[in-house]
C-alpha cells in the first residue's frame, strides 16, 4: 500500500505538542520527520502546512523558540513545549480520546441486513 | 485566554512588515532537510528540488504563515489604507476640497447639535428630572399664566398627584454698597423648592420648614457665582448679615457650582416667599410659577386631570376671581427650553441640509475620480482582484476622508461653539444657564461619529455600481476612448439635483427668516425710538412709604433730569416700553353690561410727560398733566386697541373704568386715547391697554425715559448722577439707549440669530451648489470634447454648442429648483413657528430665489459652455 493518509484536520497540533513533550526541543524539520515516522511513515505531512501551526501555538503560548545549531552545525530554529503547552496537550488527548470513543460506538453498531 | 493573546499577537503582527525570520527558518529547515537527503545519496540539486517539493512551494508556505501571523481582513485594510493615504496625497486638489467641505458640513451640524444637546437633551441637574412638573394656571388670554398664593394653598393642600407642589418667581432687591445701592436678581421661592428639585448647599443648609411663614426670621441662599464674585469664596460665609430691601438677611447657605433654574435666572440670592406683600392675599393677583415633583408612577396627565379638578373646584367657589382659571401641567423640562426648542431645531435642520450638501459634493467628486481610475481598476481586476476588494479600495478612501475632514471639522467646531456663544448678549445668556457648560460630551461625539459613519457610507456606495464585473470588463475594452460613463451621467445629474434642491431650501428658509427680520425691527412702535434713553430706578419702600413722599421724589428727580444739558423732556413708566404684555388687571366698564367675564388689560403708571417724551400720537382728548394727583378725580387714558375693543362705534372719552366689583375708589374716567405703543415683545401682539397717571397711583419705583437733542448715548452716564443728587440711596440699573434696548431684546436677538445662522448656511449651500454645478457640466464638456469637435467640425455654431451645454445645465436646474420649491412648501410648517408676520409659503420670497438660484446656476454652466464652444475641432479630434 502505497497511499498515505494526509494529516486530518486540528490533529497536527496535537502531533506537533506530543513530539515535542517526547522528543524535548526540536526544530521544524525534525518536527516535520518525527511525526512522519511516529506514524510509521504512513503520514504524508505538507512541510509547508508545519510553519502556520507552529506559529499558532506559539502564539497561543503553548511553545515558544529559538535560534540555535544542529548536530550538523547548522543554524535552526528550536521549539521548546511550555508549562501551558504540556497542560493543552492533556486538554487536546482528552478530546480526542473522547472524540475516537463516540465514533467507536457509531462504528460498532451492526450494518442493517442489504437487500438486494 | 490563549485565543485573546493570540488575537492580539496577530493584530500586532498586522503592522509590523518584517519576514526575515521566516525566510531564515524555511531556509535553514530546507538546508537540514537537504543534508538529509544527500546523506541518503541523493545529489545536492535533486535533494533540493523534493525538499522544496515536499515544502509545497516556498511561497505558498509563506502565504499560509502570512495568514495565520496576521488577521488578513486586517491586512488587507492596511494595504488599503497606505494606497488609500498615497491616493489622496497624490490629488492635493482633490483631498483639500473634499475635507474643507465635510469639515465645514461637519463642523455645523456637530455644533448646533452640541447647542441642542445642551438645551434639550441632557437631562436636567436635579434628582430624577422626570419626575419634576411645571405648574401653572391657563386661561384663555394666556397659555401658561402665573398662579396666585391663595390658588397655590388650595392646589397644594388638596392635590394628590404631588409629593411636593413650589413656588417661586424672580425679580430683583437693592443691596447697599460703597457706591449707593445696586439692584440684585432675586429668586424669591417656597422653602421646600430646593428639596423638591434635590438639590443640597454645598455650604450651610437648606431653607427651615417654615423659613417661607409670614413674619419668620429673612433667609437667603448664596448662588455660586454671587458667592465667588461678591465675597470672594469666603468660607465663613454662612450665619452673615447682608441687607436686602432695607431688610437685614442671614445668608445660610451657598447652592452648588452647576446649580441652574432657568426660569428664574440669573438670581445672585435666593430667598423664601413670604405671603407678606398685598398681591398675596388677593386671590385675583398673580405673581408666581410652581413647580412639583409627582408622586412615583403619576403620569403627568394624570396630574393635570388632579389639579384640573381643583381648578374648577375654585372657579365654582371663587366665581369672581377664578372664572376661566384652570391648571396646566407640563414636564419641567419642556418649559425650561421650550421657547428655544423650534429655533434649535430648524438650525438644527439647516445645518444638516448643509452637510447633506457637502456630503452630495464630495460623492459626485469621488464619482468623477473612480471615472478616472476606471482603467486602473479594469486592470486590477484582470489581475484578479473581486469587485467587493476594489470596492473596499473606494470604501477605504472614503473612510479615510471621513476621518480627516470629521478631525478637521470637529477641531473647528470647539471654536464655532465658543464663537456662537459670544454671539449670544451677555444677559440673554444669563437667563440660558444650560449653555454655559456646553461640551463636546459623550452625546456629541457620538453624534459626530454616526453622521460621520454615514457620510462614509455615502462615499463607499457612491462607486458602487462602476465597479460591477461587467461595467469592468467593458472598461478594459473601451481602451483608451474616453466617453463620458452613461452611469456616471446619471448618477452625477442626480446628485446635482439633490443638491441644488436642498440649497434652495435652504435659501428659502434664509429668505422667509430674513423677511421676518425685517418685519420684526420694521413693527411699528407707536413712538421714536431714536435720541431716547432710558434706566431703571428703584428706591427703597421703606423710605418712601407715603404716596406723598413717592411723588415728591419723583417730581424732583423727573425735574433734575430735565434740568439736565441736552435732555428736551423726560418721563416714566412702571414698565419700559417693548417689554412684555403683562402687569395687566381685570377692569370692567361703568354702564356696560358685564357677566363676570375677565376683560385683562396691560396696566401702566406714567408721569405727565412721558407721553410727549415718546412722541406717540394723542388720537382724542388730552394727556397727563402734572396737576393729576390724589387731590383730583382719577382718570386714565387708553389705547387705541381698547377703545376699539369695548367701545366698537362709540365715545369713549368720559366714560369710567372699574375693578371687577366697580368699587368706588376704583372708578376713573378716560380723558383721552392714545395710539398702539408698543408694550410688549416686538412680536407680540397689541394688547388693549390703560395708563393712570402716576400722580394718583405713586410707587417707589419707575422705569425713565428721556428724549435728548444729541446723541441718547452720551447723557447716560449723568442720569444716574442727576437721580442721585435728589437721593444717593436709590439704585439705578441698565442705562441704554432705546434703540440699543430694543435690538439686544430677546424677540430681536432670536429673530436675527436664526436669520443670519440659516443665512450663514443657505449661503454656504448656494456656494457648494453651484460648485457641484459646475463640476458636473465641466466635467460633462470635459469628457464631450471629441464629441464637439465632431460637432463642429460637420458644421456645427458655436452658438449651437453653448445651446447644447447650457441646455444639460438648465435642465438639471430646473428639476433642482422645482424639486426645491415642492420641498420647501412641503417644509413650510416646520418654520411657521419662527415666523413674524411672514406666510411660510411666501410666493415673493420662493420666486426670488428661484431667481438668485437660476443665476448662479446660470453663470456655473456658462464657463464650461464657453470651454465647450471654443473647442478647436482639428485639435479636439487629433487629441484623441
Amino acid at each position: 500500500m502505497g497511499k498515505k493518509t494526509e494529516v486530518w484536520q486540528g490533529t497536527l497540533a496535537l502531533m506537533v505538542l506530543k513530539t515535542l513533550e517526547t522528543m524535548g526541543p526540536l526544530h521544524g524539520y525534525g518536527i516535520a520527520r518525527r511525526i512522519e515516522q511516529t506514524s510509521g511513515d504512513r503520514l504524508m505531512l505538507n512541510y509547508g502546512t508545519l510553519y502556520p501551526a507552529l506559529l499558532r501555538l506559539e502564539q497561543e503560548g503553548s511553545i515558544v523558540s529559538r535560534w540555535g545549531l544542529s548536530e550538523n552545525n547548522r543554524k535552526a530554529k528550536y521549539y521548546r513545549l511550555t508549562r501551558s503547552g504540556r497542560r493543552e496537550i492533556r486538554r487536546a488527548a482528552q478530546d480526542w480520546e473522547e472524540a475516537t470513543a463516540i465514533l467507536a460506538c457509531f462504528l460498532a453498531t451492526p450494518s442493517p441486513p442489504q437487500e438486494t | 485566554m490563549k485565543h485573546l493573546r493570540s488575537f492580539f499577537l496577530r493584530l500586532v503582527g498586522a503592522f509590523s512588515r518584517s519576514e526575515h525570520d521566516i525566510n531564515s527558518e524555511i531556509e535553514a529547515n530546507l538546508q537540514l532537510h537537504v543534508d538529509d537527503k544527500v546523506r541518503a545519496g541523493m545529489t545536492v540539486e535533486e535533494a533540493r528540488r523534493d525538499a522544496i517539493l515536499r515544502l509545497g512551494g516556498i511561497d505558498p508556505a509563506k502565504e499560509a504563515w502570512r495568514e495565520r501571523r496576521t488577521i488578513p481582513l486586517l491586512d488587507n485594510l492596511a494595504q488599503d489604507t497606505r494606497f488609500a493615504l498615497r491616493q489622496l496625497c497624490k490629488n492635493p486638489g482633490f483631498t483639500a476640497t473634499a475635507m474643507l467641505m465635510l469639515a465645514t458640513g461637519i463642523c455645523a451640524s456637530v455644533a448646533i447639535f452640541a447647542f441642542v444637546d445642551a438645551a434639550l437633551l441632557k437631562p436636567l441637574p436635579y434628582e430624577s428630572p422626570a419626575r419634576l412638573v411645571a405648574v401653572s394656571e391657563h386661561s384663555p388670554q394666556c397659555e401658561r399664566c402665573n398662579l396666585s398664593y391663595q390658588d397655590y394653598l388650595d392646589w397644594k393642600r388638596l392635590n394628590t398627584v404631588f409629593t411636593s407642589l413650589e413656588i417661586y418667581n424672580h425679580n430683583g432687591a437693592t443691596i447697599p454698597t460703597a457706591s449707593g445701592p445696586r439692584m440684585v436678581p432675586i429668586g424669591r421661592v417656597s422653602a421646600g423648592f430646593f428639596s423638591t428639585l434635590g438639590v443640597k448647599p454645598i455650604l450651610g443648609g437648606d431653607f427651615s420648614a417654615r423659613g417661607d411663614a409670614a413674619g419668620a426670621p429673612r433667609t437667603a441662599l448664596l448662588s455660586y457665582g454671587a458667592w465667588q464674585t461678591t465675597y470672594g469664596g469666603r468660607a465663613d460665609i454662612v450665619g452673615q448679615n447682608v441687607i436686602l430691601d432695607d431688610t437685614p438677611t442671614t445668608i445660610i447657605g451657598v447652592l452648588p457650582r452647576d446649580f441652574q433654574f432657568a426660569p428664574a435666572e440669573p438670581s445672585e440670592y435666593w430667598v423664601p416667599l413670604q405671603p407678606t406683600g398685598n398681591c398675596e392675599k388677593r386671590r385675583s393677583c398673580h405673581n408666581l410659577y410652581g413647580v412639583a415633583r409627582l408622586k412615583n408612577g403619576t403620569s403627568v396627565e394624570a396630574a393635570l386631570s388632579n389639579t384640573q379638578l381643583i381648578a374648577r373646584q375654585l372657579e365654582i367657589q371663587y366665581p369672581d376671581s377664578n372664572r376661566d382659571r384652570w391648571a396646566k401641567v407640563l414636564p419641567l423640562s419642556e418649559v425650561i427650553s421650550g421657547d428655544i426648542q423650534p429655533l434649535l431645531l430648524m438650525l438644527l435642520c439647516g445645518a444638516g441640509l448643509l452637510l447633506l450638501i457637502a456630503c452630495v459634493n464630495v460623492s459626485s467628486l469621488v464619482l468623477v475620480r473612480t471615472e478616472g481610475r476606471k482603467r486602473e481598476m479594469a486592470v486590477r481586476s484582470a489581475l484578479g482582484a473581486s469587485p467587493s476588494r476594489l470596492w473596499r479600495q473606494f470604501a477605504t478612501e472614503g473612510l479615510l476622508l471621513v476621518v480627516a475632514g470629521g478631525g478637521a471639522g470637529l477641531a473647528v467646531c470647539y471654536w464655532a461653539i465658543q464663537l456662537l456663544l459670544k454671539l449670544i448678549p451677555e444677559r440673554m445668556l444669563a437667563s440660558m444657564p444650560y449653555f454655559l457648560r456646553i461640551t463636546l460630551n459623550a452625546r456629541v461625539l457620538a453624534f459626530a461619529t454616526v453622521i460621520s459613519l454615514l457620510a462614509a457610507t455615502l462615499f463607499a456606495l457612491t462607486p458602487r455600481s462602476r465597479l460591477s464585473k461587467a461595467a469592468l470588463r467593458g472598461d478594459l475594452a473601451e481602451g483608451s476612448r474616453t466617453v463620458a460613463g452613461t452611469s456616471w451621467r446619471r448618477l452625477g445629474s442626480k446628485l446635482v439635483i439633490v443638491e441644488l434642491a436642498t440649497a434652495m431650501v435652504l435659501l428659502v428658509g434664509a429668505g422667509l427668516l430674513g423677511k421676518s427680520l425685517y418685519r420684526v425691527l420694521h413693527v411699528e412702535l407707536a413712538f421714536h425710538p431714536d435720541h431716547l434713553a432710558t434706566l431703571n430706578v428703584n428706591a427703597s419702600g421703606k423710605r418712601y412709604d407715603t404716596d406723598a413722599k413717592m411723588v415728591k421724589w419723583a417730581r424732583r428727580t423727573l425735574s433734575s433730569i430735565a434740568s439736565l444739558p441736552g435732555v428736551k423732556s423726560a418721563g416714566t413708566s412702571s414698565m419700559m416700553v417693548v417689554s412684555y404684555n403683562g402687569n395687566s388687571q381685570w377692569i370692567r366698564f361703568v354702564g356696560k353690561p358685564y357677566n363676570g367675564e375677565h376683560n385683562d388689560v396691560n396696566f401702566r403708571d406714567v408721569s405727565p410727560g412721558y407721553f410727549e417724551t415718546l412722541q406717540a400720537k394723542l388720537v382724542r382728548g388730552r394727556f397727563f398733566t402734572d396737576a393729576d394727583d390724589l387731590t383730583k378725580p382719577k382718570v386714565v387714558i387708553i389705547n387705541r386697541a381698547l377703545a376699539d375693543h369695548y367701545f366698537p362705534g362709540e365715545d369713549p372719552l368720559g366714560r369710567q373704568i372699574g375693578n371687577t366689583t366697580l368699587a368706588p375708589d376704583s372708578l376713573k374716567e378716560i380723558v383721552g386715547i392714545v395710539d398702539n405703543i408698543r408694550e410688549g415683545a416686538l412680536d407680540n401682539e397689541i394688547r388693549p391697554a390703560m395708563y393712570l397717571p402716576f400722580n394718583q397711583d405713586p410707587d417707589s419705583g419707575f422705569d425713565l425715559v428721556v428724549r435728548t437733542s444729541q446723541s441718547p448715548q452720551a447723557i447716560l452716564p449723568s442720569l444716574s448722577k442727576a437721580i442721585h443728587d435728589v437721593d444717593p440711596d436709590v439704585a439705578t440699573v441698565r442705562p441704554i439707549t432705546m434703540e440699543d434696548r430694543i435690538h439686544d431684546s430677546p424677540a430681536a436677538y432670536m429673530h436675527r440669530s436664526a436669520a443670519w445662522l440659516v443665512g450663514g448656511f443657505a449661503a454656504l449651500a448656494l456656494l457648494l451648489g453651484v460648485i457641484g454645478l459646475y463640476g458636473v457640466i465641466a466635467y460633462s464638456v470635459s469628457q464631450r470634447t471629441r464629441e464637439v469637435g465632431v460637432r463642429m467640425a460637420l458644421g456645427a455654431q458655436r452658438g449651437t454648442v453653448y445651446r447644447m451645454v447650457l441646455q444639460e445645465a438648465g435642465i438639471l436646474s430646473a428639476i433642482g429648483i422645482v424639486a426645491g420649491v415642492l420641498c420647501s412648501l412641503a417644509s413650510a410648517t416646520l418654520i411657521q413657528k419662527l415666523l413674524f408676520e411672514t406666510p411660510p409659503r411666501d410666493v415673493t420670497t420662493l420666486a426670488v430665489v428661484a431667481g438668485v438660484l437660476g443665476m448662479a446656476s446660470l453663470l456655473a454652466s456658462y464657463l464650461p459652455a464657453r470651454q465647450a464652444a471654443s473647442v478647436n475641432p482639428v485639435e479636439a479630434l487629433r487629441a484623441e
